[in-house]
């Protein structure tokens, strides 16, 4: 592996190995001492042309405790606000001897676009690019619901996943499906019709209408948010409606399974898509969600730059 | 007989007979099995088809305005290399060609060039703004005699106005050629939605948005009993309302691109904007039904669509890039690859849909004439058999923006004859001062 474009790039075999590689680092992170040398010398560069403090920061810390040099290039105050292209952008970080660039855009393919180029030559990351992918999160995600559900084998077979929300516009969405699915885990997404993308038959995936259908019966709980705009382009009559149906609210959670989790990418809409007793409940594991997301990110630095995952370590 | 300049001799007419065809000045003279007269060059066209000169009804020039990705002269030399003889500049130029006096400058453009003849369109609506009525009678009473009315890259999607504007052109003996697209269905559209737009995370550009006008649009030309022409159709549903309303007897013609009988939206698998185009790639099946259209002559005509970008507006992130392709030089080659290869259709209906058809629906005079005694000599000589591979960089064109860069295509194009002078040898495309 040389880049972390897609999802549907990685085999099954891969997704495992950073998940198991995540699992060793992070016992690191548990330690008093949280820091690797293994990126020492190494240069990566968070090129953030889209606002996004959470993954940034994850990123970010995870390439510090492999000791990685780190340079933050956001879209505020940068060149890339100031009509930049792309190119441009991608030749100045290959003359500033970029090992990595970890890239947030909001042009769906924009990180492709970029190693596919001839414009840099280190490894691109894909840390979510329009309406496409974010596979981080969706390995941090499939990390979490190993960790929580899968009783110790390595992949997610025989749990049944709901992803709730706008699937439209997500990008966690595509990459979850992509990976959960992979990992053998069967994934229902739940939305209104509007907020479902034509073409949808194709995923390997189930589609309701109906969340109290479906949430007795699954082991995930995956709360998508639902952002202001859709609000004014008819995709629901408003958000009290939308909540009503879609969000996930005490009454609803008291239908789920017994062991089952509550999740949720982040930045939640408490009161829209997810209430907050819901969001603080035992069950939910949203702020597990980011604890994890440093230790996968460093697997992904981790196994994209030294060009091989952790072995697993003797007890 | 006056003296022969020219015979192009053994060469296949486009219905299969094998004729010596003899050119004195700009006229064809003679066409007959073996031309026995002397004349002062001859060329040798065993094993090639000589085929009227290609017509393109959708050109983009680009000039005045944009000059950096095209000019009349660079599209003109283009258009020569591929073989055509007459192109149909489109309005959407900086300033819009909606008066006489822009449509004048191309029309003079292009007779300075002399390459081909330079078929200005006139837009629908003052700046493409889809409100006002262009002067739509001076530009067709101008020296460039405009025919051919187009707001082409937006849509008359204004019911009322494109009604007026049908029944105006009548006074005119006009067309409107109708780039069909929903604006409001298609805000912020980058690819045909479907399977690959979900999977790609690129908003969609739904069919229906492309079919819901050209549905209202023929039913509008009925009513007012005027003539509609339909740009670049592109989808199987499209080609049904098309059959539906020419079996009614609606005064509606289509064209369908090459770009569109060849390639399809998983491209945009690659993020790479060259294959970023509007209307969209679709799909396998909408290929297949536009193919079986244009054989079957529910679709009448080929157009390039041909529409050059610099390379900035297209080595950048899909959403940003300019949609469209270049589509001169590789016209006729896909044409070859996609209908005549698959046997589809015979050279004959070639010449129709790439010639007789659009010189017709454009009211080209003098041009798409029959290969015959007596017609204007412009003619095309394509070597079927041989066959040549793109090469972007040395593309005629002033951009570069081909999506068939190191592809192999059949058919190549050997000549080019503009009113007996020739345009266009073994590629290379004469000079004013050489001809």
């Amino acid at each position: 592996m040389r880049h972390l474009l897609s999802i549907a790039d990685i085999s099954k075999a891969e997704a495992i190995s950073i998940l198991d590689t995540a699992h060793e680092l992070a016992r690191v992170s548990d330690g008093a001492v949280k820091k690797l040398p293994t990126l020492r010398g190494r240069t990566i560069v968070n090129l953030f042309a889209e606002d996004s403090t959470r993954t940034r920061i994850s990123f970010e810390a995870a390439a510090k405790r492999l000791s990685a040099d780190v340079i933050n290039f956001s879209a505020k105050g940068s060149s890339v606000s100031k009509g930049e292209s792309l190119k441009d952008t991608a030749m100045t970080l290959q003359a500033m001897g970029a090992d990595a660039v970890v890239i947030r855009h909001s042009a769906s393919g924009a990180a492709q676009r970029l190693a596919d180029s001839q414009w840099m030559s280190g490894s691109v990351i894909n840390a979510g690019d329009g309406t496409h992918e974010h596979p981080s999160q969706a390995l941090l995600d499939a990390f979490t619901i190993r960790k929580h559900l899968s009783l110790g084998k390595s992949d997610l077979e025989g749990l049944s996943v709901a992803i709730v929300g706008d699937v439209l516009h997500s990008r966690v969405v595509r990459s979850n499906v992509l990976l959960l699915s992979k990992l053998g885990a069967k994934v229902t997404l739940v939305a209104p019709p509007t907020l479902v993308p034509v073409g949808v038959e194709s995923w390997p995936c189930t589609v309701s209408y109906d969340f109290d259908a479906v949430i007795p019966f699954v082991d995930v709980v995956m709360m998508l948010r639902v952002q202001q705009e859709r609000m004014t382009d008819f995709y629901f009559p408003n958000a009290r409606e939308y909540s009503r149906y879609f969000g996930l609210n005490i009454d609803r959670m008291k239908s789920m399974k017994p062991e089952s989790i509550v999740m949720h990418p982040g930045p939640m809409n408490r009161g829209l898509e997810i209430s907050a007793e819901v969001a603080d409940s035992a069950r939910s594991v949203i702020t597990e969600q980011v604890t994890n997301g440093v230790s996968v990110r460093m697997a992904i630095l981790y196994v994209l730059l030294t060009g091989g995952a952790l072995e697993t370590g003797s007890n | 007989m006056s003296t022969i300049d020219l015979v192009i001799k053994g060469g296949q007419l486009p219905d299969g007979r094998k004729a010596d065809i003899a050119i004195a000045g700009e006229q064809i003279v003679d066409v007959s099995d073996s031309f026995a007269g002397q004349a002062s060059r001859s060329i040798d066209a065993k094993g090639c088809i000589v085929l009227p000169g290609l017509v393109d009804l959708h050109t983009h020039l680009r000039e005045p305005g944009r000059e950096d990705a095209e000019t009349v002269r660079s599209g003109s030399r283009a258009g020569a290399k591929g073989g055509f003889t007459a192109l149909s500049a489109m309005a959407n130029t900086s300033p819009v060609a909606d008066t006489a006096g822009v449509v004048e400058q191309v029309y003079r453009l292009g007779q300075e060039t002399g390459l081909l003849d330079v078929f200005p369109i006139g837009a629908v609506t003052q700046g493409l703004e889809g409100k006002t009525l262009s002067e739509i009678g001076a530009m067709a009473d101008s020296v460039a005699q405009v025919r051919v009315f187009s707001d082409d890259g937006h849509c008359v999607s204004d019911p009322l106005v494109m009604r007026r504007a049908l029944e105006y052109i009548k006074k005119f003996g006009g067309v409107i050629a109708q780039h069909a697209q929903d604006p409001r269905m298609t805000v912020g559209s980058q690819m045909n939605e479907g399977i690959v737009s979900s999977r790609l995370g690129l908003k969609g550009w739904p069919a229906v948005a492309e079919e819901a006008i050209i549905a209202r649009d023929v039913l509008l030309a009925d009513h007012v009993q005027s003539r509609l022409h339909i740009c670049h159709l592109t989808t199987a549903g499209g080609v049904e309302i098309i059959r539906w309303a020419k079996a009614r007897g609606i005064n509606v013609t289509a064209e369908v691109t090459p770009h569109h009988l060849l390639l399809t939206d998983d491209l945009a698998s690659s993020y790479d904007p060259i294959y970023k185009v509007n209307p969209p790639l679709r799909t396998e099946a909408d290929v297949h039904a536009l193919r079986e259209a244009l054989a079957d002559g529910t679709i009448d005509i080929v157009a390039t669509d041909h529409a050059p970008h610099p390379l900035e507006d297209k080595e950048c992130e899909w959403q940003e890039a300019a949609f469209g392709m270049l589509g001169l030089e590789t016209a006729l080659s896909i044409v070859q690859k996609t209908m005549v290869d698959t046997g589809l259709m015979k050279w004959e209906v070639v010449a129709d849909r790439m010639s007789h058809a659009p010189a017709r629906i454009g009211g080209y005079v003098h041009q798409g004439e029959k290969v015959a005694a007596g017609s204007l000599a412009n003619l095309t000589v394509i070597n079927p058999t041989k066959s040549w591979t793109v090469d972007r960089d040395l593309v005629l064109s002033n951009s570069s923006n081909t999506p068939y860069h190191g592809h192999e295509l059949p058919g190549l194009i050997l000549h080019t004859f503009f009113k007996g002078k020739q345009t266009m040898n073994n590629g290379t495309v004469a000079d004013k001062e050489s001809m």
